[in-house]
């Protein structure tokens, strides 16, 4: 079974079905979740999705990195990364069910 | 913010929706993603980010404290990249 690219598309059709709203209205509720979660996220908040995961801001400090082609040294300044952390449930969903599937 | 956070922020902004159908939203949004990567599907959200699986392989692992060799199992481990377009938005003001 080739894996295939779910898409916003998908998932305001999903919400289209579950809710019963107009498709557009559906759409821009998904884009809305969406925005609310990046908005949190660039406040610099832990977004905290039970059963799903959760998504963290971690700050870097400067280090200094290379060019990996020409080999020359460049600083990489202090920034801000978002790390995803899945749930247990989610963990064990996906193992359970890939196992199974593969063999 | 938690999930209930979200679904009050998005009921907030919506309040011609009941809060029951916000919460089936969001709760919709999640499974999907969630049922996407289950059958090892990606998810790709432009501008926000892309969930997917990766496999580890089987290895055989060590008990750290007695030195036994023991047998790990492969996995699958959902993976986030974030997007251009947030990860841009988070590092705007420094």
């Amino acid at each position: 079974m080739a894996a295939r690219t779910v898409t916003r598309a998908d998932l305001s059709e999903a919400v289209y079905q579950e809710v019963g709203l107009s498709r557009n209205e559906s759409a821009d509720l998904v884009e809305s979740v969406l925005n609310e979660i990046s908005d949190a996220l660039v406040r610099g908040e832990m977004v905290k999705l039970s059963s799903f995961g959760s998504f963290a801001v971690r700050q870097k400090g400067e280090r200094v990195g290379r060019n990996p082609k020409t080999g020359e040294e460049v600083p990489i300044l202090p920034r801000r990364v978002l790390v995803f952390r899945a749930s247990h449930v989610l963990k064990n969903r996906i193992n359970s069910a890939l196992s199974r599937s593969n063999g | 913010m938690t999930k209930s956070e979200l679904i009050q922020r998005i009921a907030e902004l919506n309040p011609h929706l009941y809060h029951r159908d916000v919460e089936r939203i969001v709760t919709t949004v999640f499974e999907e993603i969630s049922a996407a990567l289950a059958r090892g599907d990606r998810v790709e959200l432009r501008g926000f980010g892309a969930f997917s699986v990766k496999q580890r392989a089987a290895r055989v692992g060590r008990n750290p404290r007695t030195g036994a060799a023991v047998q790990v199992a492969e996995k699958h481990i959902p993976f986030f990249k974030t997007g251009k377009l947030l990860r841009e938005r988070m590092n705007e003001n420094s």
